[in-house]
């Protein structure tokens, strides 16, 4: 298993690996072809940051370019689930939810539930998510919580090129609404990806670090900040444990629990907004049904509550730091019991 | 006397649209009287006056013809071929009902008849019927899909969206707005700037067509043509259909805002049945005694309907935690 691919190499694999043994497959979005009715290059962008690059040379009409109209197409995504298809669509930046979160959280997610077990709408929602891209309030938020907070959704933040692929599959052969979160800055990440098609199921958390004395539960671009934190942390003796959620719902607590039973200390990293972000939700979880492992205060690393700025220097004050994280943890050593 | 049949419809055919409006009025008639006795939980927004353009849409649709309803969906989900037992069950909130208790009135749907689902927002059904005549011709076989749309709905930024992205990918989808002069209480006039909703299609590089939707023959005639269109790769079509609404937006609705007599002119001058029913049977083509037999049954099914209903088991604590997701 030599072979090393970026994130974003893994997301074009997976898709046309999909395309290719399920004719029902097919994806659409903004410019995801790029360059559809002009005299030029066809493909010309696959996608903004080029992600779909090349998949409509493999698979034709199977791909196709949308008006800049959220809410129709997602929607159109959706109905078009509903009626036996299994549509990819690619909503650029999660940011533009806001114009099409309707047809997200009122039909897709409510549609088994409300019309009695009956429907099926295997869609995946694939948006680029995060900061740190010099991109604005605008583009570069985490708004996983949105999203776990409504029944009937999965939500998807894979942080490495294996995961991606093989949760990306897993997404597309999926019979329940997925939202796939894609951090733009990890797309250039490379990792070990197998050539091979493979699904990785949901629900299953990942240790992605061993350690004993603090737990870090954390998710997408959070998860090699909180390697960095380890990496300082080893130097001084304290070896931190981190989990990697992969999946935000369905959610792994299992293996959180373990982990804090183990370390009896939590420190939850999140890019999220601070407020009711999944860090919290750990965090009332873990209090809740693991306090008698706790020795100390859980700690929680998360931006600032506000929008993500433009300029350099303040975006990154605002991205939760590995420094950041390490003094989360060094806190929660030093309070409670020994 | 099939001799005499000068309408584009057989004998059996005509006589099966007015079972299914009759169906669709007396399913109203008595939700309207069983609301006011408070048998009936949550919203109901009723269809009654509204039936020929259910019917006559429906009649030129199969199984594999998807609709997107609406708020107002008992005669969509009736026409479309929905269980009429089933839907009171569901209204009445019962174990065995179209959605098992969990939808509702504004929330029928039967994927098995292709009905995707009444819907509790207004416009939001118009890129879900988008995506299923992608489905459709992605498919292949000649499917159609129908957005229906009140007028009030038609001003959603979905609808709009869902006209240009229907023109742009030449779906086989059709937009029926369903103009029945008011958006809940505003009258369509004060929230639609346009006169015509056929010059909203022009707009938006659709062909459009304006019927008279109390005139079933009217709207068949035209449906038959887009949806003949549609299936032949002509793309998508709008059909405005104005009608009128017996009932306010929803039960209990005062409709103070409705001009004096305005309800009485519209019972007894625009009710589609009884235009229907003076066409066919002054053509000698169906005998008064035939549609009073179908009255009788169609009010006995209503009645056995309410009691099977009512009789129903409640979902229980069980049920409410179930089918959220496929797997999780």
């Amino acid at each position: 298993m030599a072979r090393k691919i970026s994130l974003k190499q893994a997301v074009n694999e997976a898709l046309d690996q999909e395309m290719r043994i399920d004719p029902t497959v097919i994806c659409l979005g903004e410019d995801i072809v790029g360059g559809a009715g002009s005299e030029g290059e066809m493909d010309a962008w696959g996608g903004v940051l080029g992600v779909t690059k090349g998949l409509y040379a493999k698979h034709g009409n199977r791909l196709m370019d949308t008006p800049l109209s959220e809410s129709a197409y997602i929607g159109a995504a959706i109905g078009a689930a509903a009626c036996g298809m299994r549509p990819v669509a690619e909503l650029m930046f999660i940011d533009f939810m806001g114009v099409c979160f309707d047809q997200i959280f009122n039909q897709a997610a409510k549609f088994k539930y409300m019309f009695g077990g009956k429907a099926e709408t295997p869609v995946v929602i694939r948006a680029m998510v995060g900061a740190g891209f010099r991109a604005a309030a605008q583009h570069s938020q985490m708004l996983t919580p949105l999203f776990t907070h409504i029944p009937g959704l999965k939500v998807v933040c894979p942080s490495t090129p294996y995961d991606t692929k093989g949760l990306l599959i897993q997404s597309i052969r999926d019979n329940d609404p997925v939202i796939f979160c894609e951090h733009k800055n990890l797309y250039a990440l490379e990792g070990e990806v197998p050539e091979a098609s493979y699904a990785l199921p949901f629900g299953e958390a990942n240790v992605v670090r061993d350690g004993k004395h603090c737990t870090i539960v954390t998710y997408g671009l959070m998860v090699h900040r909180s390697l960095e934190a380890a990496a300082i942390l080893a130097k001084s003796g304290v070896e931190v444990e981190i989990v990697d959620l992969r999946t935000l719902s369905p959610l792994d607590m299992d293996t959180v629990l373990d982990s804090v039973t183990k370390t009896g200390r939590l420190v939850c990293v999140d890019e999220a907004s601070p407020r009711c972000n999944i860090a919290t939700d750990i965090s009332a979880q873990v209090a809740m049904r693991a306090f008698g492992a706790l020795k100390a205060q859980i700690e929680m690393v998360a931006p600032p509550h506000v929008p993500v700025p433009f300029s350099p220097t303040l975006e990154d004050l605002y991205i939760p730091s590995g420094a950041q994280i390490a003094d989360a943890v060094r806190k929660t050593l030093k309070g409670g019991k020994s | 006397m099939a001799d005499k049949n000068s309408f584009p419809l057989s004998r059996e055919a005509l006589l099966k649209c007015y079972r299914t409006m009759r169906t669709i009025r007396e399913f109203e008639e008595r939700l309207h009287i069983d609301f006011s006795r408070g048998d009936i939980p949550g919203f109901v927004h009723l269809y009654a006056g509204e039936e020929a353009t259910a019917a006559a849409i429906m009649s030129h649709l199969g199984d594999g013809d998807r609709i997107a309803s609406t708020h107002r969906g008992h005669g969509h989900c009736i026409a479309k071929g929905v269980d009429v037992v089933s839907m009171m069950k569901e209204i009445y909130g019962r174990k065995g009902g179209s959605c098992n208790g969990k939808g509702g009135s504004m929330h029928i749907a039967d994927l098995s008849k292709g009905m995707m689902g009444a819907n509790g927002i207004l416009g939001a059904g118009a890129p879900l019927a988008c995506g299923a005549a992608l489905a459709a011709k992605f498919r292949g076989k000649g499917e159609v899909a129908i957005s229906f749309v009140g007028d009030g709905g038609s001003n959603q930024g979905t609808f709009l969206e869902s006209l240009n992205l229907a023109a742009v990918w030449n779906l086989p989808v059709i937009f029926v707005v369903e103009n029945n002069g008011y958006a809940e209480a505003t009258s369509r006039d004060y929230g639609t700037a346009v006169d015509s909703f056929v010059d909203r299609a022009a707009g938006f590089g659709l062909p459009g067509v304006t019927v008279d939707g109390t005139d079933f023959f009217g709207v068949y005639e035209a449906t038959g043509e887009i949806v003949k269109r549609a299936r032949e790769g002509g793309g998508p079509s709008l059909l405005e259909c104005k009608m009128v609404r017996f009932y306010g937006h929803f039960e209990g609705d005062a409709q103070t805002y409705r001009a004096p007599g305005e309800l009485d002119d519209i019972r007894a001058n625009h009710d589609c049945l009884k235009i229907f029913s003076a066409q066919v049977t002054s053509a000698g083509v169906i005998t008064a005694a035939e549609l009073s037999a179908i009255d009788r049954e169609v009010l006995d099914l209503i009645e056995t309907a309410v009691k099977q209903a009512k009789a129903a088991p409640m979902p229980t604590l069980a049920d409410l935690t179930t089918d959220v997701y496929i797997n999780y």
